[in-house]
């Protein structure tokens, strides 16, 4: 494929008088895995929300070629974004299995309405659901999870939905240190595929294991971009840091 | 289109806009401060005017001086009413519109329940000062409208003071757009929204007194000021006092000027209109937030 | 089950209970209960298809209703239109409301979608109270002519039965839907919006749908309406018992389920013609009122959310 997956370029939103992003550019190229960190408020979950399309921002955001503005979050979702909630959003009134229907059948079919779909689609789901080790609450009822597996619910839908970059919003918060080793086991995997991973976290020691690359978000600006060594040497990245 | 009739149009649609100003204060405070769709608050405004009109009948009480004697009264009800809906519906979280479904089944339970106690007769009040009309010019101003549109705006105006200038008002100002930070101050933002929705069910009490002195109120009345007592708010903002002047102003002359030239049997669907308008193209209103 | 023997099902279902009730049962009153009956079940089912599969509320069941009694009175005025094609302009008519109204007023949150519903209830009462072809306040007449065709004794019983398969036609409908890729997406749509357009679901689109079909059907129950009254006005058209009653419904039989609306208007319909009889007519509403209060709070997924611990059939995969 030619040139990089996703490019942002100058992407702004405001809320208000308050200047979320200031004007952010970030590419991704097939299969990176790239970390975005940066302090609370820095607007990390913004960019994945204008990115995603549940905000609309200013500035030009292209993704496999095709420009995302005048399209609607589930177009684009179609089209390979996958994005995972920073506290999880199940559909609660349905199975774990069920949830994952849903991306399967709306995602990544071509037409899902127009098919007759009849339940080829529940093996994938378990599949998948083998995968991130949740095949055994298959029937539970969404509500039901525990936080963890709730997390695990999170990243399995976006995989569901066969992206070609997934974002993962802050999916290691609260965990403890094997629970964190076992999201990011799944996180790893996705280079596998051939699927590109925004990382967003606090958690440096979960940033620097998974990264080949970091973006540092501050104030809504991009303040450095590139290999994890170079990065973090970055005075104005310490500053950053040390300054809070 | 004559001129002393587009003027005196113009002046009753805006001693109406007053009038409307204090019905749907209480939204503005229910709804745009605290979130909570009280779809039943015309309910309450009516129960403010069978009050005014069984005083005023049986004691020949001032439908005015039974509002400002009974808000404790509606005060107290807006606290309880809210104290279950929080612990019934708030507390579990995400279906709001079980909320909803419940305020309109209260408001038709309150409707029924009138209709069963008092009949669908019209109701009515009797003051001294309801025959009367004044004259500026060529403009009349007739009490029954002037004498509401001066409350109405005495009691806005306060509230609008309240809610600037004290720290309680301050409070339910800010326990809208973010609990958090109340709760850190030491201040619980489940009190403060009771007080706040209890202020908004004792406007509707006065707003429905004011109402009878207007017109003769039936219980189905409440219905049609449902239209009115959201288009207001969305209109000029939610959460939003100036805002609710400004959307009453334009209400009120839409509806006069409605019913003036087309008829008074037009009238009802201009609130409702009007909301729709402002629903499918701003529905963050005029001064939005 | 698959869609089409449960659709069969019920259609012949329909026929045959008002097959056999016309043989048997003389008494002209239980036809035209059981008709005021079977109106609640498609009305509280198609309600059901907006507000419980797919979670936006609507309060102006009553305007939809009217719509298709009211293309009924026009047609009639026309050019005294066969029944069949009453219906099917009746459901039309709604259903192109039904998106009409969707499309404007769907963008925005749940809670203003329902007041939207309140407000066009409210304009459209107006329009047709000041409308003077079809009677404007003074109402309108609608009287069947002649002989009740097919055999029938009287035109209630094939009103009835023509209601029957209404009733069972949307009762197959509201299935479909519920079982289908369709329902899936409008449960996502209901449990967490953003969450569902974040997965792909289109959530516009199938918002759309589901109004459009809602509507169409509540219109379809109003059709028969002007047929079955002979005289109909616009306060009555426009009752809100017919808004309380398609909530209440659903609430109380189970919202989540095509079953939960059947149940709950046999049960709460059946109440209300027995109490008829003895207690006034607003009596009767209170207890709706008060009903769909005490369910709202205590008992939200109804009467099927207490027998099926999940409040939801499994649906078949």
């Amino acid at each position: 494929m030619s040139g990089p997956l996703l490019v942002a370029k100058g992407v702004t939103k405001r809320f208000g008088g308050f200047v979320a992003l200031g004007g952010v550019d970030l590419s991704v190229g097939a299969g990176e895995r790239v970390g975005l960190i940066g302090p609370n408020g820095s607007g990390k979950s913004t960019l994945v929300n204008c990115i995603a399309g549940t905000v609309r921002g200013g500035g030009s955001i292209e993704f496999d070629g095709h420009d995302l503005a005048p399209l609607p979050p589930h177009r684009r979702i179609r089209l390979g974004i996958a994005r995972s909630f920073q506290i999880p959003r199940p559909f609660a009134s349905m199975t774990v299995l069920d949830n994952l229907r849903i991306p399967l059948l709306y995602a990544a079919r071509a037409h899902p309405l127009l098919q007759r779909s009849r339940g080829r689609e529940t093996e994938e789901a378990l599949s998948i659901l083998r995968q991130v080790g949740l095949e055994a609450k298959a029937g539970r009822l969404s509500r039901e999870l525990t936080q963890v597996d709730m997390r695990k619910l999170e990243l399995a839908r976006a995989i569901a939905s066969h992206p070609k970059l997934l974002v993962a919003d802050e999916a290691l918060a609260g965990l403890s240190a094997s629970e964190v080793d076992e999201i990011l086991a799944i996180l790893l995997e996705m280079k596998g595929r051939g699927v590109a991973v925004i990382l967003i976290e606090h958690m440096m020691r979960a940033v620097l294991q998974f990264s080949e690359r970091i973006a540092v978000l501050v104030v809504g600006r991009k303040i450095a971009d590139g290999p994890a060594e170079t990065v973090l040497r970055d005075p104005a990245v310490e500053r950053a840091y040390l300054g809070q | 289109m004559s001129g002393p009739l587009f003027a005196n149009a113009l002046v009753s649609g805006l001693l109406l806009a007053g009038f409307y100003a204090a019905v749907s204060v209480g939204i503005s405070i229910a709804f745009g401060m605290l979130d909570v769709v009280n779809i039943a608050h015309p309910a309450f405004i009516i129960l403010g005017s069978y009050a005014a009109s069984i005083a005023n009948a049986s004691m020949g009480a001032d439908p005015i001086v039974t509002a400002v004697a009974l808000s404790p009264a509606f005060f107290a009800l807006g606290l309880l009413l809210y104290r279950f809906y929080h612990a019934t519906f708030e507390r579990r979280g995400r279906e709001p519109l079980r909320g909803l479904a419940f305020f309109f089944g209260i408001l038709f339970v309150t409707e029924v329940a009138l209709i069963l106690a008092f009949g669908v007769d019209y109701r009515s009040v009797t003051a001294r000062y309801i025959g009367t009309t004044w004259r500026l010019g060529t403009v009349d101003l007739p009490l029954r409208l002037f004498v509401p549109f001066v409350v109405s705006v005495a009691m806005t105006l306060s509230l609008q003071v309240f809610l600037s200038r004290t720290f309680f008002g301050r409070a339910v100002l800010a326990v809208g757009q973010d609990q958090l930070a109340l709760q850190l101050m030491g201040v619980d933002p489940v009190r403060i929204k009771q007080i706040a929705f209890g202020i908004s069910i004792a406007t509707a009490g006065v707003a429905g007194a004011l109402l009878v002195i207007i017109q003769p109120v039936q219980p189905s009345l409440g219905r049609e000021y449902i239209g009115l007592v959201f288009a207001i708010p969305v209109l000029g903002g939610m959460g939003s006092i100036a805002g609710t002047l400004a959307g009453a102003a334009i209400l009120g002359v839409a509806t006069s000027f409605t019913a003036t030239f087309f008829g008074p049997s037009w009238a009802p669907a201009v609130s409702f209109g009007i909301l729709l308008f402002a629903l499918a193209f701003r529905p963050s209103g005029l001064f939005g937030r | 089950m698959k869609t089409s023997s449960f659709t069969a099902i019920a259609l012949c279902t329909a026929l045959l209970v008002a097959g056999t009730t016309s043989a048997l049962v003389t008494n002209d009153y239980f036809f035209s209960a059981s008709y005021t009956v079977l109106q609640f079940v498609v009305l509280a089912t198609a309600w059901n298809i907006l507000g419980g599969f797919t979670g936006y509320v609507n309060f102006g069941s009553a305007a939809f209703f009217a719509l298709g009694a009211y293309s009924s009175i026009v047609l009639d005025k026309l050019f005294e239109a066969p029944i069949t094609l009453s219906i099917l302009s009746g459901t039309a008519v709604a259903a192109l409301v039904g998106l009409g109204m969707g499309y404007l007023t769907l963008r925005l949150r749940g809670v203003f979608f329902a007041i939207a519903t309140l407000a066009f209830a409210e304009v459209l009462f107006t329009f047709v109270v000041n409308w003077d072809y079809v009677g404007g306040a003074r109402g309108a007449y609608v009287v069947l002519q002649g002989r009740p065709p097919l055999g029938f004794r009287s035109f209630v019983q094939f009103l009835f039965a023509i209601m029957a398969l209404m009733a069972a036609g949307a009762v197959a409908i509201a299935r479909f839907v519920q079982t289908s890729t369709l329902g899936l997406g409008l449960a996502a749509i209901r449990d967490d919006e953003v969450a569902a357009e974040c997965s792909g679901v289109p959530t516009l689109r199938l918002k759309l749908v589901s109004t459009t079909v809602s509507g169409g059907l509540m219109g379809m129950a109003g059709a028969t309406f002007p047929y079955f009254l002979s005289y109909v006005e616009p306060h009555g058209v426009f009752s809100l018992s017919y808004a309380v009653n398609s909530i209440a419904m659903p609430l109380i039989g189970g919202m989540y389920d095509w079953a939960g609306p059947v149940l709950g208007a046999l049960l709460l319909g059946g109440l209300q013609q027995v109490l008829q009889v003895n207690v006034s007519a607003d009596w009767n509403l209170f207890l709706v009122g008060a009903l769909l209060v005490v369910f709202v709070t205590i008992a939200p997924h109804g009467i099927m959310g207490w027998t099926f611990r999940r409040g939801r059939r499994a649906r078949p995969t």
